[in-house]
């Protein structure tokens, strides 16, 4: 069997198991469902998200030690995790194959020239770097995830791909359909960096890739590599279909090479490439032509970049917090969030309510895709018993919960529950409050034991109207003028009082939305006495020390626009600094 | 090719004129045999919701006839399986309610993703041994669903029900989209035009209500007319601001072979999400009764102490009709478990 078929393998049973883990990230006990399953395994072997992390925040999270061995092996062997592992690698190879069937052979070498813009990709690594240690020295954040090749897929096939395969082919992996509002960015990333490989194979791979970098910054060193044994007459058959752009045919890039080994034996007429540790007859290009005033170029505006967070220009991370930015429980405080955070979206594909969504660039550009709660869409709120997005957070920006720190009790009890925020009653649109309404679904549905919202009950007037009893007898009232309101005045809730002592009242039983309405009260009334139409309210407070901030009564809220109690990040119990009790400081 | 382009660019022959010439006219008629066909003076406004609509869907009569209102009350039972086996027993078995092939749903109450300990839904003991009675009996199928308030998939699956499911090879049914159907209720003031989960009621022959008892404060209590609030779909919570209007149209929308009331463990305070083992009280009953006002009455006063003034729908569900609020009427059969007595007040 030729070596290019077990490239081929390979890459298909990575980019089978790419997918399948990410179709298995949903919430259940079936054998697809996630029980277990290693879902995080390839971001883990992404060396960049290692390597990222530990600039960022000076350790190495957990799985992240499966780096380890991509590194060993690229020292060993090459950019092997480029052309043979990277599930992204795959598609950009496959959309590049699909290019590839419109040209004449002819013109197939020329697409896999060498061209000195590839070099771009070490400038991108570089800043991405240098932003991650600006993180840990306190300014900026980790910014990887952009374009970190298996968190932008791993994102990309989460939260755009299934939901829109789930759409089309009309089927749910989860029990509800998914929506992400503001990922269609996501997708047009992902579309525009196929698409282009219709016209220069593997472009993300040669061009932006900032792990493709690292590696062949790594691959400089390898042992093994692909060498010319003999000086030949170039051909050009070996980069005809040359995936890297690593110039075989003259003198060869092995930075460049992502070992697709279509230059191998079966290709070379005269048999001169060859994959061994010997040094090359004709000479190799070793170092990658880094300019140094592009280093300082990128270096200087890295270091711009990393300051104007703490200029204040974005809002994530400087001193005033985004109420908005709500994080799933467990995560850590803004600034070491976004110090971790790739952008994976793996917490918000295991999401089971569809709460946690990708965001926009509102929370700052530096928050771009990490996840935050949208309460109003889902099926509701963050679930009480749900620790699931910690747990699969591959570099702990979401820090792994048990059930009882969550709900902090037990060996927790001291501490207190986990608060993502504080739900706030907006009385302006609150329908008691503002608008005379009974309602309190927020108070029924609070999970919080005891309910972190209590009602304010009390009698107030439906509107100014005064009426004259003109006949009251055994209960039965009928008015000299016409009732005039919009309200079914039946339903329980509504009561009749004398106008000048308004503790004088009767809860209305029916009332025929005329004149004439049916007290509870064999009572009997002069005619010409004056009354007035009160409502029984029951109004929502909410207690700022027992609140999580779950958002389930945010998304059941009736005023279904902007509603009339929303969830903001105060209180957070992430950052004391956001609190907003003495107790909540403490 | 190109020189010549360019050579003739200034004047073109005939034929190149009339290859213009009928491209341009076909374009220009079927631009405007395309605008003056789909030209209209005025455009209707189609989302303006009319409550006339007819109804999509309605719920058939699910009562077995010729048992009339009835009510058994199983006390000093801790035990769910064995209380509501008693309570079918008191009243003739399940043979009466449910014959060889009927199609068996049952409508617990799951609204919250919440642990069985906590009673914030309905048992899953409760359930099993409710589908291994119908299945007894010769139930062709028993079916659950509900549209909870919380995920769907969480409720199903951390109230127990969904084990139980399994086990037992029942279908459960998760609330979807397509699974509603419009319904609209005569002399109704609510649920006009109004999504009902509808699809999981196909080719059934029996409903049983199946709800703990526990405390609302919008509506006084939680009990087994409020269950039905769980067959509503869209936008339901604006009903909340006449809650008894609802409850009692709801509680006339189906007619229920019969309900279940699990009072096991009554839920006095903090409801109706509960949360917590201070919330409830030991009140070891289950109720039984074809008469669903009869059954929230006796929970309302025996089981939650409430007065009924505190929970007004009970008495708007009798005056239309739909039951009795004096359940002493109905003559319950009262079922001492611990003495294994049985005999009527």
């Amino acid at each position: 069997m030729k070596i290019q078929w077990g490239r081929r393998i390979s890459q298909i049973v990575f980019f089978l198991l790419f997918i399948w883990f990410s179709v298995v990230l949903n919430f259940g006990e079936q054998w697809w469902q996630w029980r277990g399953w290693p879902v995080n395994w390839i971001l883990q072997l992404d060396p960049l998200v290692a390597l990222g992390t530990v600039l960022s925040t000076g350790h190495l999270f957990g799985g992240l030690l499966w780096a380890l061995p991509v590194v060993l092996l690229t020292l060993l062997c090459g950019r092997v995790f480029c052309g043979w592992i990277c599930p992204f690698g795959a598609m950009h190879q496959f959309f590049g194959w699909i290019g590839s069937l419109f040209l004449r052979i002819r013109q197939l070498g020329e697409r896999n020239r060498y061209q000195k813009w590839q070099v771009l990709k070490y400038y991108v690594l570089l800043a991405m770097l240098g932003l991650a240690l600006c993180a840990l020295f306190g300014a900026g954040s980790l910014q990887t995830g952009l374009l970190d090749p298996i968190p932008l897929a791993t994102r990309s096939v989460n939260l755009i791909l299934i939901p829109f395969f789930e759409h089309v082919f009309r089927f749910n992996l989860n029990a509800n359909p998914r929506y992400y509002p503001g990922s269609g960015f996501i997708g047009v990333v992902l579309i525009g960096l196929l698409a282009v490989n219709l016209w220069i194979p593997r472009f993300f791979c040669r061009f932006l890739c900032p792990t493709g970098a690292l590696l062949g910054l790594l691959s400089r060193f390898s042992l093994l590599r692909l060498t010319k044994a003999a000086v030949c007459k170039p051909c050009g058959l070996c980069e005809r279909h040359c995936e890297g752009a690593c110039s075989p045919s003259d003198k060869m890039r092995f930075s460049e090479c992502v070992l697709c080994c279509n230059c191998m034996p079966g290709r070379c007429p005269a048999n001169v490439l060859q994959y061994s540790t010997e040094s090359p007859t004709q000479g190799e290009i070793k170092s990658v032509n880094l300019e140094r005033r592009g280093i300082l170029m990128v270096l200087g505006s890295t270091a711009l970049a990393a300051t104007l967070p703490t200029a204040g220009t974005l809002t994530a991370n400087t001193h005033h917090f985004n109420p908005n930015c709500i994080r799933p429980p467990g995560s850590l405080p803004e600034k070491n969030f976004l110090d971790r955070c790739v952008k994976c979206g793996q917490c918000i594909r295991i999401c089971p309510t569809n709460c946690l969504v990708p965001s926009d660039i509102k929370l700052g550009i530096e928050a771009l895709w990490t996840p935050v709660m949208n309460f109003r869409i889902g099926t509701s709120g963050c679930q009480l018993n749900c620790t699931a997005c910690s747990h699969v957070c591959p570099t702990a920006a979401i820090r792994p919960l048990i059930l009882e720190e969550k709900l902090g009790q037990g060996t927790y009890a001291d501490k207190g529950p986990i608060r993502v925020g504080t739900a706030f009653v907006d009385k302006g649109r609150c329908l008691p409050w503002a608008n005379g309404r009974p309602c309190i679904v927020c108070q029924e549905n609070c999970p919080v034991t005891p309910k972190a919202i209590h009602v304010e009950t009390m009698y107030r007037p439906c509107s100014d109207f005064v009426y004259q009893i003109s006949e009251c007898i055994d209960g039965r009232v009928t008015l000299r003028e016409m009732l005039g309101l919009k309200c079914n005045l039946g339903t329980g809730d509504y009561w009749l009082a004398l106008a000048e002592n308004r503790q004088k009242k009767w809860r209305i039983l029916s009332s025929d939305d005329v004149n004439v309405i049916e007290i509870d009260g064999k009572i009997k009334m002069e005619a010409g006495t004056l009354v007035c139409l009160l409502v029984k309210l029951e109004a929502p407070v909410v207690n700022f020390n027992s609140c999580i901030g779950c958002g389930v009564c945010e998304h059941e809220c009736p005023v279904s626009g902007l509603r009339a109690i929303r969830v903001t990040s105060e209180n957070e119990s992430r950052d004391p600094k956001n609190s907003i009790t003495p107790e909540g400081v403490s | 090719m190109k020189q010549d382009n360019t050579e003739d660019s200034n004047a073109y022959g005939r034929r190149e004129f009339l290859v213009r010439a009928s491209a341009a006219a076909v374009i220009a008629a079927t631009a405007t045999a395309g605008g003056l066909m789909s030209h209209v003076k005025d455009v209707p406004n189609p989302d303006r919701r009319s409550h006339n609509r007819e109804s999509e869907f309605a719920f058939r009569n699910y009562q077995q006839s010729d048992l009339g209102k009835i009510m058994a009350i199983v006390r000093n039972c801790a035990e769910r399986r064995k209380s509501v086996g008693l309570a079918f027993d008191a009243l003739g078995g399940i043979g009466k309610f449910v014959s060889r092939g009927d199609v068996v749903l049952l409508k617990p109450n799951i609204a919250f993703a919440s642990p069985p300990r906590f009673s914030a839904t309905t048992h899953p003991d409760l359930l099993e041994a409710l589908i291994m009675l119908c299945k007894d009996a010769g139930a062709s199928e028993v079916r659950i669903t509900d549209n909870p308030i919380n995920d769907p998939d969480n409720c199903f699956r951390l109230s127990g029900l969904a084990e139980v499911a399994r086990r037992y090879n029942v279908k459960l049914i998760a609330p979807h989209g397509k699974y509603f159907k419009n319904i609209t209720l005569p002399n109704a003031r609510l649920i006009k035009n109004w999504p009902v989960l509808a699809k999981p009621f196909e080719g059934v022959t029996r409903v049983f209500g199946v709800s703990p008892v526990k405390d609302h404060t919008r509506s006084g209590a939680s009990l087994s007319m409020k269950n039905w609030y769980g067959l509503l779909g869209g936008r339901r919570n604006i009903f909340h601001q006449d809650i008894s209007g609802i409850i009692v149209e709801l509680a006339g929308m189906i007619q229920p072979t019969a309900v279940v009331l699990d009072g096991t463990s009554t839920m006095m305070t903090n409801g109706p999400t509960g949360g917590s083992g201070a919330d409830l009280k030991p009140t070891n009953t289950m109720i039984l009764s074809t008469d669903m006002v009869a059954a929230d009455a006796y929970a309302t006063t025996m089981l939650l102490e409430r007065d009924l003034g505190a929970v007004p729908w009970i008495e708007k569900a009798q005056d239309l009709g739909i039951g009795t609020a004096d359940w002493k009427s109905l003559s319950p059969v009262f079922c001492d478990a611990a003495s294994q007595e049985s005999g009527k007040v």
